[in-house]
């Protein structure tokens, strides 16, 4: 816009000019804001078509029946592409859940926080540290220093509540949304 | 201005050109009445009662034979059902799922996530059971024979000479049975004469039939009247996106018009000084 | 590149710091910015930078739709229809692809045909014109394959027929169509090696482009009087503000007519077997091209063994078979353009002061319309003379009356300068 510096930059010779040139501004100005909404609504389409679609967010939730886990055992499912572990916890593990103070832990949660019935765990089994899945559910895994989830990545130890304790993980393992819509059945999501 | 005015009959020019090139190659077959739609038009939208009338044609009549696809149960919500409707609609089918633990495949009662579970397992049971003829999945139906469902271009300007609306196509098709060939046409065993269908000598049975459903919301169910519910759902079955497609461009046309009017100006302003 | 001169300068430390290392801003000061334009271009200019954004919202839109598309056989219609219905805003992106490639290429006919009027092709702009014939390839081949990729029935058919067409080569034609295949039929092979194809050939196209605008700021736009730019003051203007601003509001005319399309008329461009999944086993009882082959089409099936202009050419049937003529002459049709700035002998570049070229000008443009009616309908009676005569008339008016008017036309009289068809046009109206 060579024109505008060259006007702004001679002495007023009129006033008609200066009206002129204010119309002139305000035109492109209000041309340019009106053009950037546009354009910026536009953009909006694009990067909204990367977030879920209507059918992955239809998937959203997942019937489980647990009839089949014997106490101390655990299985893992599938519920949003994550697994989901559920443990049929022992009496000894739900009272070393129990037991534990919360000022040991780097985030604080009670047991009963994170369970609807205490002798069943559900939570995803994805380590909050950078995504990887905890071992521990299997027989002669290792169950990390607190006899719960260890996460072979970073070492990260889990306990019977799938509470962070030590490592470099920074929250507990989440627990999803989930309810028992009969004995043996988990509804999660 | 003579130059804009030059360009813009090119443009439509070529544009008009371009569509009715293809459009008088579909040819073949009797052109079907135009019918008025509530959809048609830029202000189109679909009447929802006959949307759920048309559903129910489709469960109880084209559903024994024809596939929906691409028509997932969540889908109804659009036709104005509730999350617990859905659901009990849902859950009345079963769908098949698996392999469990045992590697076993297992029925189970649909969720809304599920598609409409087909007829048949395959095109070939389908064939099979229906005297060699594969009912065509009805998702895009509309769409696949004609017009694309709506096109308001066409429809108000040029459609002499087009494709027909793919709905006018199957309301005239479904309300287009004669019950004998006229003279001289000498109809193959197994086939039944229809005005409007390519050849005139089609696999389908005439479906529908006065009285053939019993409306839930007390409409007499007179062939024409189940003929225009059942393609009103078709038809958003093709285009569920229909009216938030018209209703966007609504804005987005005057949103154009609005700045392009300002560039114009601003164009005016700049080049005053050009001689 | 001679562009516009830059007596850039700027305040900003950092923006000294790089244009000391890379001279980025100057370049783009001088190319985009003072670039030197002739004051006297109309609105047919603007079809040159329309072409350019339609290009980029092609580009923007087909990268979008790769990330929910599936290239295979079994799931490509429906990972279409999952867009059309699931995905976030994806009927609307599919839309704007879908007659995006429709509005490319009025776009660029224009353009083209702007070219043939005002003898754009002329020297010295050769090597822009025939950049711009390998970009038309270039956009015939991607839109193609593109059209492949919902796998509907004409997707399906349209490949095996456009695919057969190498057949026609002796010896080695079947062996080529194979090749192109990946197996013996179009199938899963040939779907992924389209769409792998489809998404190179776009950014193909952009380095074209660079190309066809670097040729283009050598010697600067032609303009209406087809005069080359004598006094830079008097008769050009910088580019911006004065093209950024008309570009822009032909631009907002164009997004009008496309906007139209995409919301009120999606499929008025398409056909409705594409909307049906491919079945390799029946054949759609018409098949047609995409609107802007229709031409090319004709040209094709206008080669019969009967028709004259193959007896001749192939010395009544001994040298080749009418199909590989058809081939050939299709291909011809495209290439021959190249050879258009040697077949003008005329040394007037504008149809304006040409007035036998511009009548036979726009009877070339009328034969194309027909050629592209004549392309839509199936061949039969009539129909069938009706592409011939056209397809001769198209070689005829490009190899016999482009040259010959060139030498015998006696042109009218040219301005001395644009400067001096501006003010003389000027004078004429008041």
């Amino acid at each position: 816009m060579s024109e505008t510096a060259n006007h702004a930059g001679q002495p007023t010779s009129g006033g008609a000019e200066i009206d002129e040139q204010t119309r002139r501004d305000f035109l492109i100005w209000s041309t340019a804001a009106v053009g950037a909404v546009g354009t910026a609504i536009a953009v909006w389409p694009f990067i909204d078509q990367m977030n879920p679609a209507a059918d992955t967010l239809a998937l959203a939730s997942t019937e489980v029946d647990i009839s089949q886990i014997a106490v101390g055992q655990s299985i893992t499912v599938i519920w949003r592409g994550k697994p989901v572990f559920i443990r049929h916890r022992t009496p000894e593990e739900i009272s070393e859940a129990e037991s534990v103070s919360l000022d040991q832990l780097p985030d604080p949660q009670t047991d009963a926080d994170r369970v609807v019935k205490p002798e069943w765990l559900v939570m995803v089994g994805v380590c909050t540290h950078l995504g990887c899945i905890p071992l521990g559910q299997k027989q002669g895994d290792s169950k990390g220093e607190f006899g719960g989830w260890f996460c072979p990545c970073h070492g990260s130890h889990y306990d019977t509540s799938g509470r962070i304790r030590k490592g470099p993980a920074p929250t507990n393992l989440p627990v999803p949304s989930y309810e028992f819509t009969d004995d043996n059945t988990v509804l999660i999501g | 201005m003579k130059m804009t005015k030059t360009l813009t009959a090119i443009a439509l020019g070529l544009g008009i050109l371009a569509g009715a090139g293809n459009a008088q190659a579909a040819g073949a077959g009797v052109k079907p009445p135009s019918q008025d739609w509530s959809f048609n038009g830029i202000f189109g939208t679909y009447d929802r009662a006959a949307l759920q009338r048309g559903f129910q044609v489709y469960r109880n009549v084209c559903a024994n034979c024809h596939s929906l696809d691409l028509i997932a149960f969540r889908n109804l919500g659009d036709l104005g059902y509730n999350e617990d409707e859905i659901k009990a609609i849902a859950s009345s089918y079963e769908v098949q799922d698996g392999p469990n633990e045992d590697g076993d495949m297992f029925s189970r009662p649909a969720t809304p996530a599920d598609r409409w579970p087909a007829p048949f397992p395959n095109s070939k049971a389908a064939a099979a059971a229906n005297g060699g003829a594969v009912p065509p999945d009805l998702s895009l139906i509309t769409k696949a024979r004609g017009a694309g469902g709506d096109s308001a271009l066409r429809v108000s300007l040029f459609h002499p000479g087009g494709f027909a609306l793919g709905a006018d196509y199957l309301h005239a098709l479904l309300t287009g049975y004669k019950e004998e060939a006229p003279a001289g046409f000498s109809l193959p065993d197994g086939k039944y004469y229809n005005e409007y269908f390519p050849g005139h000598a089609i696999s389908m049975a005439p479906p529908l039939y006065e009285g053939a459903v019993e409306y839930e919301d007390g409409t007499a169910a007179t062939t024409e009247q189940l003929s225009s519910d059942v393609t009103m759902f078709l038809a958003w079955a093709a285009e569920p996106e229909l009216e938030t497609r018209k209703q966007t461009g609504i804005k987005v046309i005057l949103f154009l018009i609005v700045l392009t009017a300002m560039l114009y100006a601003l164009k005016r302003k700049i080049w005053s000084d050009v001689h | 590149m001679s562009g516009g001169t830059s007596n850039f300068q700027s305040n900003s430390r950092i923006v000294n710091w790089i244009e000391h290392r890379l001279p980025i801003f100057s370049f783009m000061d001088a190319q985009m910015n003072q670039y030197p334009t002739p004051k006297n271009l109309n609105y047919f200019w603007n079809f040159g930078s329309l072409a350019g954004i339609v290009l980029v919202i092609m580009i923007v839109s087909g990268i979008t739709l790769a990330m929910s598309y599936t290239p295979h056989t079994e799931y490509a219609f429906t990972s279409v229809e999952r867009i059309m219905r699931d995905v976030n805003s994806g009927w609307l992106i599919r839309y704007i692809h879908m007659n995006g490639a429709s509005i490319f290429f009025i776009v660029v006919y224009i353009h083209i045909f702007r070219g043939l009027y005002y003898g754009s092709y002329k020297a010295p702009r050769e090597i822009l014109w025939m950049i711009g014939i390998f970009i038309l390839l270039a956009m015939m081949a991607t839109a193609f394959m593109g059209y492949v990729l919902p796998w509907g029935q004409m997707s399906f058919w349209g490949a095996t027929v456009i695919t057969n067409l190498f057949s026609a080569i002796p010896l080695v034609g079947d062996y080529i169509v194979q090749l192109l295949w990946g197996g013996f039929v179009v199938d899963n092979p040939t779907l992924n090696r389209f769409f792998s194809l489809h998404y190179l050939l776009p950014f193909v196209i952009v380095g074209l482009v660079f190309l066809h605008l670097w040729a283009l700021h050598m010697h600067h736009s032609n303009n209406p009087t087809g005069v080359e730019i004598k006094d830079e003051k008097q008769d050009t203007i910088p580019f911006h503000p004065y093209y950024t601003i008309k570009d822009l509001y032909g631009l907002g005319l164009m997004m009008i007519f496309f906007a139209f399309f995409i919301f009120f008329a999606p499929n008025y461009f398409g056909h409705p077997d594409n909307y049906i999944m491919a079945d390799p086993l029946v054949t759609p009882p018409h098949i047609v091209p995409e609107w802007y082959f229709l031409p090319f089409y004709a040209i094709l099936r206008a080669f019969t063994s009967d028709y004259w202009v193959y007896q001749v050419i192939s010395l009544g049937g001994t040298l080749m078979s009418a199909k590989l003529a058809g081939v050939i002459a299709m291909f011809a049709s495209i290439l021959v353009l190249l050879l258009l700035p040697w077949l003008d002998r005329s040394r007037v570049r504008s149809s304006k002061y040409r007035p036998l070229y511009r009548f036979f000008f726009w009877v070339f443009a009328i034969d194309c319309v027909i050629l592209g009616w004549v392309g839509g309908l199936p061949p039969e009676g009539v129909l069938v003379t009706i592409g011939q005569w056209s397809t001769f008339w198209y070689f005829f008016h490009i190899i016999i009356i482009v040259p010959v008017v060139g030498v015998l036309e006696r042109p009218k009289p040219l301005p001395d300068s644009i400067a001096a068809s501006v003010t003389g046009a000027t004078q004429a109206a008041e």
